[in-house]
């Protein structure tokens, strides 16, 4: 039955205010069941407040052949960091 | 020091009335997380296994809470796992529905969405009980049932309105299933009492409402309301099926095999 439904990938948010993360996968047969399932699975220690889910053929990933040619590029470019700039005390949470 | 006097004979009959109603919650909360928790290991997927044991984990724990409560009222020294495992069978008030087997997958869904729709409306008049514990157990418990019933009314539309296969099943489980409504919302004197008291609401609101519901999402499940029966279950006062023995029999094995075993 595992090989008809079909796998999401399930992102939680642990508190409001923070983005939703990836933690995992569930299979269901359509997204109010993957909501649930993601519910009885992931969320079983109080760990979110939202629930995001998406079929996992609906995310389009990076080629890891071409991470040289996407990602090599920024290598170099270290003055895109702050670690040249000093923070002043009174700026939090960055 | 004089002794307190005797209560009266109404005030005697009264608390075993309230005694006796909160011991039904328990025990329909009780009988169906017993069953629902006959699924684990046998679920038809992963995560429908981690989902059925925590409606059953949920309806557990309302009868934990439940059961301590009864036993208070009732005033013999019972605790939550006397009355939960040294009962037999005619003590046990759980509505019919509620100890009826898994049958299929369609089977457990129908009983667990009649029974959900019927908690729902239960807790929900019992928020406003003039019993402030059973009003607080209510509320907290009415969150658990609205999951409860999100997860079984998906279900049963998933069912109803899905293959010739899955229709034909949860049409056949609500034929079998439907006759023992009949006692969801029949009151009986213990009713009467808890009405009078201000304890239960009056059952014909919530059984016009529990009516509806079921309505409306049968027709979203493209299924049929069988025939109303007028069989008469008395699950609510110890006459049961022959299945609750032997889920009993199951559930009780441990702690009467060994009397006071702690983990």
């Amino acid at each position: 039955m595992t090989d008809d439904w079909p796998l999401f990938e399930v992102f939680i948010r642990s508190r409001s205010g923070l983005e939703h993360k990836h933690v995992g996968s569930v299979h269901a047969a359509d997204a109010r069941m993957a909501i649930e399932h993601a519910r009885d699975v992931y969320t079983r220690r109080a760990e979110g407040v939202s629930l995001w889910v998406v079929r996992s053929t609906d995310i389009t990933a990076s080629d890891p052949g071409e991470a040289e040619a996407l990602f090599e590029p920024a290598r170099d470019k270290v003055y895109r960091h702050p670690t040249f700039y000093s923070i002043p005390d009174e700026v939090k949470n960055l | 020091m004089s002794a307190a006097p005797a209560p009266s004979l109404a005030e005697v009959a009264r608390r075993q009335a309230h005694c006796r109603y909160v011991l039904r919650l328990a025990d329909t909360a009780l009988v169906l997380g017993q069953r629902l928790s006959e699924w684990i290991g046998h679920a038809p997927e992963l995560e429908e296994d981690l989902g059925l044991a925590n409606l059953a984990l949920d309806l557990i724990g309302q009868a934990r809470l439940l059961l301590s409560y009864a036993g208070e009222l009732e005033g013999r020294g019972r605790d939550e796992d006397a009355l939960a495992f040294l009962r037999d069978a005619p003590e046990f008030s759980n509505l019919t529905l509620a100890e009826q087997p898994n049958g299929d997958f369609a089977h457990t869904i129908v009983r667990q969405w009649l029974l959900d729709c019927w908690q729902l409306e239960i807790y929900a008049a019992l928020t406003d009980s003039a019993d402030s514990r059973l009003a607080a157990i209510a509320a907290k418990a009415l969150k658990e049932t609205r999951y409860h019933h999100r997860f079984s009314s998906g279900w049963l539309v998933r069912l109803g309105d899905g293959t010739e296969e899955s229709h034909r099943r949860v049409q056949a489980a609500l034929d079998e299933l439907w006759r023992f409504t009949t006692e969801l919302f029949a009151p009986d004197a213990v009713d009467q009492a808890m009405q009078a008291a201000g304890i239960a609401a009056p059952l014909a609101q919530p059984a016009a409402r529990w009516s509806a519901r079921v309505d409306a999402e049968l027709t979203a499940a493209t299924l049929q309301r069988p025939a109303t029966q007028p069989y008469p279950w008395h699950g609510k006062s110890g006459v049961h099926t022959e299945h609750l023995g032997h889920m009993l029999g199951e559930m009780q094995h441990l702690p009467r095999a060994y009397p006071g075993a702690r983990w």
